[in-house]
C-alpha cells in the first residue's frame, strides 16, 4: 500500500511539473491579457505542492525500507532484515533509483521554496524561472517513472534481502550522498534563474542577488559533500589517499569548480553590474556539470562503487535529458546572448579584474579535470584503453591553480572599479614576500618535491593574505559575507597545506609481524599485542590490537580490522585511525603471512586532518556569507513593508 | 594599466584573454593526456611490445594457478600474470586485496621494471558481479575461461 501510495505522489507530482511548465509558457508569451496572468496564479501552487508530493513519496520509500518490505524490488535487493537502522534508512538511496527519487525530491523541493519566497524579481521573469525549474524536473520524473520505478513490486516476495554493499555500510553513507545531491540539484534552481532571465532579457544586478543565495546554498552543501567523501574513501578504502581523481570524485568537483565562478562572478554582476553574460553563462555551466555527473555516475559507463547497475538504457535516457537541457541553455544563451546589453566597465587593476582571473583560471582547471575525465571514453571508442590519474590531474591543473592563488591572496585587497598600484603596492609586495621567503626556506631544510613545496609557499601567501582585508577594519561592524569571505579563503590555505604536507612528510612502512614486535614509522613506536576474531551484527572480523607510541609517549591502542560481512559475502578493511593536532596515524590490517606473522600496513601523515578542516572552514565562510546575505535581504523587505504600511496611512490621511 | 579602457576594447581584451587562456588551457590538456594516460595492457601485448620502462600503464589477466609467492619479508608478493598466450611476471609490496586468488582475474597498476618484472604499485581484484574493474568484464567472457582451463590443465 505504502509503495503505490509513494508511485501515485510521483506521479501527480509529474503532472503538476507539466502543469506548471504549461502556465508558466502562456504567461512568458503572452500579451499580459486578464485571463494569461490568472494562469499565472496557477505557477508557484503548482511548484509548492510539486515539492510537497516529492517529499510524500521520498518518505513512503524510506518506509518501505525501515520496514524491510521486502515485496518492493528495491528492498529486496538493496536491503537485509539484520541491518542496523541506520543503514536500512540510508540503503533507501545508496542505489539507482533511491537517489534518483532523492535527487527529484530535492529538486522539487527547491523549486517549491523559491515559489513561496522569492518576491523581488519581475513577474515575467519569476513564471519563466519556474517554467525552467518544472521543465527540468519533468525530464527527471520521466527517466524515475519509465525507466527507474522505485517503488516496483515483487511477486512472490523473497524470503530475505540481497543485503547492501558492505563498503556503504558506514554513517558517511547516510550524509555523503544527500550533502551532494542537495548541492547538484540546488544549482538547478541557478540554471532556472539564468534560464528566466535570459528568456525575459531581465540580466540585472537585482537577478545576481536573487540567484546569490541559492548558488551559495548549493555551493556550501557541494563543499561539505565533497569533504566529506573524500575523507569516506580516506579511511574506507584503506589506500590511505584522500583523493584519487577518480571520475566519479571529478563529477564531484566540476560543478564545486563552476559554482566557485559562478559564486564570484555572481558578486561582480550584484555590486557592479558587470560580468552580465558571462554569469549567465556560468549559471547555465554549473547545471550542466552537476548533469554530466549524474551521467558519468548512474549511466553504468564507470565502473566503481558509485556505479549502481549497468543498464544501457538509463545511459541513453539520462544522455537525452543533458542533451535536451544542455543543448537548449546553450542555443538560448547563444540567440540571446547578444541582446543581453553591456555592463560597466572596470579597468584590470580592481577587484572586478581580479574575480575576472579567478573566474578564467577556474573555467581552465574545469576544463582540464573535464578533458581528463572524458579522455578514457573517447579512446575506449576507439578500442584503447586507458586510465588517468595524478600524473596528469596535478601538474596539470597545478598550472592554473597556484597562479589563482596569488591572485587570490591580492585580491580582495583592491577597491572596486578601478585602483591605483601605489596604493596597495606595499600591502601586495609584503603578501608575495611570503611564498618566495617559505619556499626558500623549505627547499634550505628539506629536500621536498616541487608541486608540495609550492603548495607549502602557497598555502602561506593565501593564510596570510585572507586575513589582510581586516586591516584597519572595525572587526565587530564588518559585515558577516566579508568575515565568510576571509575564513573561506583561509580555508583554501588550511587545505592546501594539509594537502602538500601529507605528499611532502608522509612516511609509510609494510611489516609482517609477530605479536610482540616493534615497528617504526616516523615518530612513531607500534607494537602488535595480538591479533583475534571478533564478531559484529552482520559481519566477523580478525582484529589486531595495536600499541602506539608517539615519540616516547605512553601507549594508546588501536584496533584495526579486516571484516568478512556475510549479506553479501564480502571484506573490507576497517583502519585504524589515530588523530593527533599534528597528523595521523593510520594502521591497516592484512592478511596471515608464513610463521604465524601478520602483515601490517601502517602510515604517519603529518597534518592531513587539515585537508578536511579546511574544506570545513570553506564550507563555514559560506554559511557566514549566506547568513549575512539572508538577513540583509530580511532586513530590506521589512523596510519596505514598514515605508509601504506608512505611504498607505499617509494615503488615508490625505484622502 | 590603470586607465580605464574604452568599453568596446575592454570587452575584446577580456575576452581574447579568457580565450587565450581555455584554449591554452585545452592544448596543455591535450599534450599531457597523450603523454600521461596510462594504458591498459594485456600479458599478450606486454610481451609484443614492451611499454618503457617507469611508464605507467595498467596490466590486466589473470592470476596463474601455482604462480603466487610471498617472499621471507612477508609483504612481498610475486606471481605471473596470464592471458592464455603470454606470461608477465609481477611482483607487488602491500596487503594483496581480499579477492586476489590463483586463477582469478586482476588488474595491476605499476610500470615495467627493467628486467621485465612488471612492478606493480596498486592491485585491483574482481569483487563481486557488481563492483569488478572494468577491463575484467571483457575478460570473463572472452578469455577467462579459456584461461583458467589453459592454466589449470
Amino acid at each position: 500500500m505504502i509503495a503505490e501510495l509513494g508511485l501515485a505522489a510521483l506521479w501527480l507530482a509529474a503532472s503538476l511539473a507539466a502543469l506548471q511548465l504549461l502556465a508558466a509558457i502562456i504567461v512568458v508569451r503572452g500579451g499580459g491579457t486578464e485571463g494569461e496572468e490568472s494562469m499565472g496564479g496557477l505557477v508557484r501552487p503548482a511548484a509548492v505542492v510539486q515539492g510537497l508530493l516529492c517529499a510524500l513519496s521520498f518518505l513512503c520509500l524510506l518506509l518501505a525500507f525501515v520496514r524491510t518490505d521486502l515485496s518492493v524490488a528495491l528492498v529486496a535487493e538493496n536491503s537485509h532484515s539484520a541491518k542496523p537502522m541506520i543503514f536500512k534508512i540510508a540503503g533507501a538511496w545508496s542505489n539507482h533509483e533511491g537517489s534518483m527519487l532523492l535527487w527529484v525530491t530535492v529538486m522539487g523541493l527547491a523549486g517549491g521554496l523559491i515559489a513561496l519566497v522569492e518576491r523581488r524579481l519581475p513577474n515575467r521573469t519569476m513564471m519563466a524561472t519556474l517554467g525552467a525549474q518544472a521543465f527540468v524536473a519533468l525530464g527527471f520524473y520521466a527517466f524515475l517513472l519509465i525507466s527507474s520505478n522505485p517503488f516496483e513490486r515483487l511477486n512472490p516476495a523473497p524470503a530475505e534481502g540481497n543485503g547492501l554493499n558492505p563498503l556503504l555500510q558506514d554513517v558517511a553513507a547516510a550524509y555523503h550522498p544527500t550533502t551532494l545531491y542537495v548541492g547538484y540539484v540546488g544549482l538547478s534552481v541557478a540554471f532556472s534563474f539564468a534560464v528566466g532571465a535570459l528568456l525575459t532579457r531581465q540580466v540585472t544586478p537585482e537577478f545576481a542577488r536573487v540567484m546569490r543565495p541559492w548558488v551559495l546554498g548549493a555551493w556550501i552543501f557541494l563543499t561539505l559533500g565533497i569533504t566529506a567523501g573524500s575523507y569516506w574513501a580516506y579511511y574506507e578504502l584503506g589506500w590511505g589517499g584522500w583523493w584519487f581523481w577518480d571520475p566519479v570524485e571529478n563529477a564531484s568537483l566540476m560543478p564545486w569548480l563552476a559554482a566557485t565562478a559562478l559564486l564570484h562572478s555572481a558578486s561582480v554582476l550584484a555590486a557592479r553590474d558587470a560580468l552580465r553574460a558571462w554569469t549567465i553563462m556560468l549559471g547555465v555551466v554549473a547545471f550542466s556539470m552537476s548533469m554530466i555527473g549524474t551521467f558519468l555516475v548512474r549511466s553504468g559507463i564507470l565502473t566503481s562503487v558509485h556505479a549502481f547497475a549497468v543498464d544501457p538504457e538509463r545511459g541513453n535516457f539520462i544522455l537525452a535529458l543533458l542533451a535536451i537541457y544542455i543543448g537548449g541553455a546553450l542555443t538560448l544563451f547563444a540567440l540571446r546572448a547578444s541582446t543581453v546589453s553591456e555592463g560597466e566597465r572596470f579597468s584590470v587593476l580592481s577587484r572586478e579584474g581580479a574575480l575576472v582571473i579567478n573566474n578564467v583560471a577556474l573555467s581552465a582547471i574545469l576544463g582540464i579535470v573535464l578533458l581528463g575525465t572524458l579522455y578514457p571514453l573517447v579512446t575506449e571508442a576507439f578500442g584503447v584503453r586507458v586510465s588517468v590519474g595524478p600524473p596528469y590531474f596535478n601538474p596539470v591543473s597545478a598550472i592554473f591553480f597556484f597562479p589563482m592563488l596569488l591572485v587570490l591572496a591580492v585580491g580582495p585587497l583592491l577597491r572596486w572599479r578601478r585602483d591605483s598600484f601605489d596604493r596597495v603596492k606595499l600591502t601586495m609586495i609584503a603578501v608575495l614576500a611570503v611564498p618566495v621567503l617559505v619556499a626558500i626556506a623549505m627547499w634550505a631544510i628539506t629536500g621536498i618535491g616541487l608541486l608540495p613545496l609550492l603548495g607549502i609557499a602557497l598555502a602561506a601567501c593565501v593564510g596570510v593574505g585572507s586575513f589582510m582585508p581586516l586591516r584597519g577594519r572595525s572587526l565587530r561592524r564588518l559585515p558577516l559575507p566579508v568575515w565568510g569571505m576571509v575564513i573561506a579563503h583561509f580555508g583554501i590555505a588550511v587545505a592546501l597545506f594539509g594537502a602538500s604536507a601529507n605528499s611532502a612528510f608522509t612516511v609509510e612502512k609494510l611489516v609482517a609481524a609477530q605479536p610482540g614486535d616493534k615497528t617504526e614509522v616516523g615518530p612513531w613506536t607500534i607494537t602488535l599485542a595480538a591479533v583475534t576474531p571478533v564478531a559484529g551484527p552482520n559481519w566477523t572480523a580478525l582484529e589486531a590490537r595495536l600499541g602506539a607510541s608517539y615519540e616516547g609517549d605512553r601507549e594508546v591502542e588501536i584496533d584495526p580490522q579486516a571484516r568478512n560481512f556475510w549479506a553479501p559475502p564480502q571484506q573490507t578493511t576497517e583502519s585504524a585511525l589515530l588523530t593527533r593536532w599534528n597528523g595521523q596515524l593510520y594502521a591497516v590490517l592484512g592478511g596471515e603471512a608464513e610463521g604465524g606473522r601478520w602483515q601490517l600496513r601502517l602510515w604517519w601523515k603529518p597534518f592531513v586532518t587539515f585537508i578536511w578542516y579546511g574544506g570545513i572552514l570553506i564550507a563555514l565562510g559560506g554559511l557566514l556569507a549566506l547568513i549575512g546575505r539572508v538577513s540583509v535581504d530580511l532586513k530590506r523587505r521589512s523596510a519596505r513593508r514598514t515605508v509601504e504600511a506608512r505611504r498607505a496611512v499617509a494615503g488615508e490621511a490625505v484622502a | 594599466m590603470t586607465s580605464v579602457l574604452k568599453p568596446k576594447h575592454q570587452r575584446l581584451v577580456l575576452l581574447v584573454l579568457a580565450l587565450a587562456a581555455l584554449i591554452g588551457a585545452g592544448l596543455l590538456a591535450a599534450w599531457a593526456l597523450r603523454n600521461q594516460a596510462s594504458y591498459f595492457y594485456v600479458p599478450s601485448d606486454i610481451v609484443a611490445t614492451p611499454p618503457a620502462p617507469g611508464q605507467a600503464v595498467r596490466l590486466g589477466g589473470m592470476v596463474e594457478k601455482g604462480s603466487i609467492q610471498t617472499a621471507p619479508d612477508g609483504v612481498t608478493v610475486h606471481f605471473v600474470v596470464g592471458d592464455g598466450k603470454a606470461r608477465v611476471p609481477v611482483v607487488f609490496a602491500g596487503i594483496v586485496p581480499d579477492l586476489f586468488v590463483e586463477g582469478s582475474g586482476v588488474v595491476a597498476e605499476g610500470s615495467m621494471g627493467p628486467d621485465g618484472t612488471f612492478v606493480a604499485s596498486n592491485l585491483l581484484a574482481k569483487h563481486d558481479e557488481k563492483y569488478m574493474p572494468r577491463e575484467l568484464e571483457d575478460m570473463t567472457d572472452e578469455q577467462a575461461r579459456a584461461t583458467v582451463a589453459e592454466t589449470t590443465e
